[in-house]
């Protein structure tokens, strides 16, 4: 068990008055069997006219803002605590074969299992995955027939570790995922929505995962460390496991060193601000994310 | 193989082949012409073939007139391609109408249970009766919007059905139109167009009414609202290739036509933004796909929708119809799971079949399209898909191969369905013949929710294939469309039938507090840019008429080249006649809705004859002389044809700024310049100032410049006169300011009182004082010309100043 102080802080300066604007914040620890929220609270100026927190379809926490006044400058600060329990799923190796694990997801016209749904929702094209052959050819080295699931996934994640260089500032948020597999470069962004294009396009549910991670590793001073950005990775559905967590960035398996904020199906679904604005002009925008791991 | 047949001696039909393999619409099995069309045929026959082209050149004319377009995005001939309507409506029996009335109305209640499943508890998927494919990978099925309930649990308000009848002569549907069908708009006008047609014929053949068929949408849609209830039809804009029938809708249902833009969210509730401020909105009807609705949850990359949007649905605060996420049923791969469905969400048998139809997501269905792929037409699942559909019996045994490849690959993206031979119906509408020619025909049904469950219009749309042979019925690839006529009983001559068909003035729609601040925008704008094309025509057309080897000419063409006018035809470039003409026409489209069908006629016509001389080089004199008599009865429209609220206010507003800043602007260069003015000048400015007239009758002399300068600027009387267009500018602004309790503009106030003082000087001999005064009056026109400018200004700022901004996205 870890426990974690996190500090998620973006600030827009807009280039002329904002008359209006409307916001969707995917910024709330999410609340699951490795981890528990100890606090969390949003710091917000100027104060919104309008502010209301809720599920997403997900079950992610989000929150919506509307500003009514016009306004320069957004400054939105999300703090949590948070205790990370160590992830106990089992060796890889002990899970259903991936073709298998297709077959399962597969529709037979008969009743699926609450789990098989669930994972349904993550198994088909959605805007930063589009399904595609060279994709999914990408990933065929990974995917020998009667391959453990857990298995294949981490191979997968060593593949793109091994293939793709971390180049920050080499992608936007609309680059494709083909674009990255031919330039062999990105951020944990472009690597997560690679790593779900090649298991879905082979059949698989896979889902991206929005976070944090610590920088700096066990044994290491713990101090605050400046200047982090938001984190992605993947968490794919490992029957009988469930869902277990992979970081092609950092070629692991998640355990103890993620934090996790909310999942869908891209970054689309947890984008951790996304908003409408009227006026503004051109605008500038900077995040600074602190981890910091309490004693 | 053609069939042996008893024409009945009548010439026309020796053009209508028969075709193997079809239903004939016209032609029975043994023969002879089927009973229920033979009143029709007889009547039309009866006509000599003139008349019969007369009809077909009426129908066409009307169509044009009535500006009916079909926009294609594509289109290089431009936006407004007419639409084709065939004359000779389409026919069904009594008894056929019931089957497929029923089948239709039982459909829509199908197609809402699922729905109301799929964004509720999923059972359907959890029972396996459906595959989660299905929705979970249409870009149609918003997760967002997962867990709302709308009201009534009505999640599709107007449902759309395309019907074809098969060899057998049964009716199959072919696809579900679920997001916000489009033709019910086109299938009135093309009933009142028909109708004017074959007047007779409508009379005497017993054909069901249209009816208000939006008057009950239109009820239900704002059932609950309380007092002042105000609902708004919400149009993509101008460019969509079905906005005609935006306008239509809104004209049709009583309701502002506006885009995204024109709508806020504050507080979880709707607002549309007027004149006179914000005003709640109950009911959205959307003619925008759904993802497109509301960027901060769903399409980020929409600058269409609405920012806030879904989350005043999920609150409650407004009724959209269709219901967001109802697209997700636009999918040929749910035909096949209807039937069993039917059985358990409604615990009825479903009445009007699919045709038959294979998901090849499922292993067996996938093996079984494999075994019959030549018999089987490929498609997409998705809508998203960029893929036409693929005929297997085109393919050589290698691209079959190929495709099953590709099918195996991702075959849940894959439907496989029958190849349906549509039936066969007479069309009149071809150019070169005076006979009926056979055409491939479908239909589109729609149904409207009501208290009482779906309603159905009793009629449609028939769309008929571009060619003989040509199987595809569709708009886009260039077929056309009939009136469907529904035939009664003698039972059914009911009540209805003496009902008329609610056509609304659309003058009257819409409550006059509720303009929304856009249209008016387009309204002034629309006011301007008239008034420009005439200032600029008549400029044109005075200088034309210039005698080329006086010096004036060159200052006259210096003149035209100022304000853009240096030729007649121009498109190129941005800011000639030719230009203003386009823009002139893009404002008019945008307040369609507002406009008197003459007027918007008008306005087409004046358009397309300017486009046909600009392509044709024509004289440009005559054209200008044309162009300038349309321009002249829009003029005419603007004061008599409109509703004299606050957006005529400022569409006039517009048209008197602009009179006094072309006439002003003209008038202050030419004061300037040192030389005395010859009196070709005069002349010339008083043609400018259409003024040659009253100056002959008035004054009964060559012109002298004090005179030109009375009648031009001072003459309260004269409408061209800048003193006419000031005052009735003030006048026009107190009225607005006090209507909408706010202070009236008084920017003109000062440069007037200066030109007043200036006239009440003592004329002087001296011609120093002369050329003084005149430049001091060239200035006070400056000053004039400047504070209209700022009048301008500041209306938008007043009026329109929340529309003009730019909606953009941030994320991080």
């Amino acid at each position: 068990m870890t426990r974690y102080a996190v500090r998620h802080t973006t600030v827009y300066e807009y280039g002329g008055d904002v008359a209006h604007s409307h916001h969707l914040l995917h910024l709330t620890p999410r609340e699951f069997e490795y981890q528990r929220r100890l606090s969390y609270s949003l710091g917000l100026d100027p104060q919104p006219s309008f502010l209301h927190e809720d599920l997403d379809a997900f079950g992610n926490g989000i929150a919506r803002l509307e500003y009514d006044r016009s306004h320069d400058r957004l400054f939105v600060s999300a703090e949590m605590q948070v205790e990370v329990l160590p992830r106990e799923s089992g060796p890889l190796e002990d899970s259903e074969a991936w073709d298998r694990v297709r077959e399962r997801l597969s529709y037979r016209a008969a009743p699926v299992k609450h789990a098989d749904l669930d994972a349904c929702r993550f198994r088909m094209r959605s805007s930063h995955v589009p399904l595609r052959q060279a994709i999914e050819d990408y990933a065929r080295e990974c995917l020998p027939s009667g391959r453990p699931i857990g298995a294949a996934a981490r191979a997968l994640t060593r593949q793109i570790h091994r293939d793709f260089d971390y180049v920050p500032g080499s992608t936007n948020t609309r680059t494709s995922i083909t674009d990255v597999l031919a330039s062999r470069r990105g951020v944990c962004q472009d690597f997560a929505h690679l790593m779900i294009g090649c298991l879905r396009s082979s059949g698989l549910a896979a889902r991206y995962v929005s976070g944090y991670i610590r920088t700096s590793r066990a044994g290491e001073s713990d101090a605050l460390v400046g200047g982090d950005v938001s984190h992605a990775w993947v968490s794919v559905y490992c029957p009988p496991h469930g869902w277990i967590d992979f970081d092609p960035t950092n070629d692991c398996v998640v355990g103890e060193d993620h934090v996790t904020l909310a999942w869908g199906r891209d970054f689309d679904d947890v984008s951790p601000l996304r908003g409408m604005i009227v006026g503004g002009g051109r605008h500038k925008v900077s995040v600074d994310v602190g981890v910091r791991r309490l004693g | 193989m053609e069939k042996i047949r008893d024409t009945a001696g009548d010439a026309r039909l020796a053009t209508y082949r028969s075709y193997a393999g079809r239903y004939d619409e016209l032609i029975a099995d043994d023969g002879g012409i089927r009973s229920h069309w033979r009143p029709l045929i007889r009547g039309v026959s009866e006509d000599d073939a003139r008349a019969a082209r007369r009809a077909t050149e009426f129908t066409r004319r009307m169509i044009i007139e009535n500006g009916v377009t079909y926009n294609v995005y594509a289109d290089e001939q431009g936006r407004d391609r007419p639409w084709i309507l065939d004359p000779l409506p389409y026919l069904l029996t009594a008894q056929e109408w019931r089957a497929i009335e029923a089948g239709v109305a039982q459909r829509a209640r199908l197609l809402n249970a699922v729905l109301s499943d799929l964004y509720g508890k999923q059972e359907l998927l959890s029972k396996g009766a459906l595959p989660a494919d299905i929705p979970f990978g249409h870009p149609n099925f918003l997760w967002p919007c997962h867990g709302i309930r709308p009201r009534d649990d009505r999640w599709l308000w107007i449902y759309g059905v395309d019907l074809a009848r098969s060899a057998d002569g049964r009716w199959w549907v072919l696809a579900d139109r679920t997001q916000a069908p489009s033709g019910p708009g086109y299938a009135l006008e093309n009933r009142q167009i028909v109708r004017r047609a074959l007047p007779e014929l409508a009379q005497s053949m017993e054909v069901r009414p249209l009816g208000a068929f939006f008057a009950a949408l239109r009820d239900e849609l704002l059932r609950g609202a309380g007092e002042d209830p105000l609902a708004v039809v919400l149009t993509p804009g101008s460019f969509n290739e079905t906005y005609f029938e935006h306008a239509y809708l809104a004209r049709q249902l009583g309701f502002p036509l506006i885009e995204g833009r024109d709508l806020t969210v504050r507080d979880e509730t709707v607002f549309l933004k007027t004149l006179t401020g914000l005003k709640r909105v109950h009911a959205v009807f959307r003619r925008l796909d759904d993802d497109f609705c509301d960027p901060v949850e769903l399409r980020v990359d929409s600058a269409l929708g609405v920012p806030g949007l879904l989350a005043a649905i999920r609150k409650g605060n407004v009724v959209v119809a269709n219901a967001l996420g109802s697209g997700v049923m636009e999918s040929a791969a749910w035909l096949g799971f209807l039937p069993a469905l039917s059985e358990s969400l409604i615990g009825e048998r479903l009445t009007l079949p699919s045709v038959a139809t294979w998901w090849c997501g499922e292993r067996p269905a996938f093996e079984s399209v494999i075994e019959q792929l030549p018999r089987l037409v490929i498609k997409p699942t998705f809508p998203n898909q960029d893929r036409a559909p693929v005929f297997g019996c085109d393919l050589s045994a290698e691209q079959r191969s190929e495709l099953i490849a590709r099918m195996r690959a991702r075959p849940h993206t894959f439907v496989a369905q029958e190849h349906l031979a549509f039936s066969q119906a007479p069309v009149w509408y071809t150019k070169n013949s005076d006979g009926f020619s056979a055409r491939a025909l479908g239909i589109r049904v729609y149904a409207i929710a009501t208290p009482g469950g779906y309603r159905v219009m009793p009629g449609g749309l028939a769309r008929f294939a571009a060619d003989d042979h040509a199987e595809i019925v569709s708009m886009q690839q260039g077929g056309g469309s009939k009136d469907i006529w529904v035939l009664c009983d003698s039972s059914e001559v009911s009540e209805e039938s003496t009902a008329p068909i609610a056509r609304t003035d659309p003058r009257a729609a819409g409550r006059h507090q509720d303009l929304p601040s856009t249209l008016v925008e387009n309204l002034f704008w629309m006011g301007r840019y008239a008034e420009r094309c005439e200032d600029k025509t008549r400029l044109l057309r005075a200088t034309l008429g210039l005698r080329r080897n006086l010096p004036f000419w060159a200052q006259a063409l210096e003149i035209c080249k100022q304000f853009g006018a240096a030729s007649v035809f121009d498109p190129e470039k941005r800011f000639t006649l030719s230009g203003d003409i386009g823009r002139l026409g893009e404002c008019a489209a945008q307040v369609r809705s507002s406009l008197s069908a003459e007027n918007w006629r008008a306005i087409t016509v004046l358009q397309r004859e300017f486009r046909r001389a600009e392509a044709a080089r024509s004289d440009a004199r005559e054209t200008l002389d044309r162009l300038l008599l349309s321009l002249v009865s829009l003029a005419g429209f603007a004061l008599d044809d409109m509703t004299q609220d606050d957006g005529w206010r400022l569409m006039l507003i517009g048209r008197r700024l602009e009179r006094l800043q072309f006439l002003g602007d003209v008038l202050a260069r030419r004061l300037a310049a040192a030389d005395t003015p010859l009196r070709q000048e005069l002349e010339w400015l008083l043609e400018l100032g259409d003024s040659a007239i009253t100056y002959r009758t008035r004054y009964r002399a060559p012109p002298v410049w004090d005179n030109t300068i009375e009648l031009l600027v001072y003459d309260e009387h004269n409408p061209r006169a800048l003193a006419f267009q000031w005052r009735s500018i003030n006048t026009l602004l107190i009225e607005v300011a006090e209507s909408l309790g706010t202070r009236p503009q008084d920017a003109l106030y000062e440069p007037i009182e200066d030109l007043i003082a200036l006239n009440e000087n003592e004329p002087s001999d001296d011609p120093l004082i002369v050329q003084a005064s005149r430049r001091i009056l060239s200035q006070c026109l400056k000053e004039l010309n400047a504070a209209a400018a700022q009048v301008s200004d500041q209306l938008s700022s007043q009026h329109f100043s929340h529309v003009d901004f730019d909606l953009r996205a941030v994320t991080a």
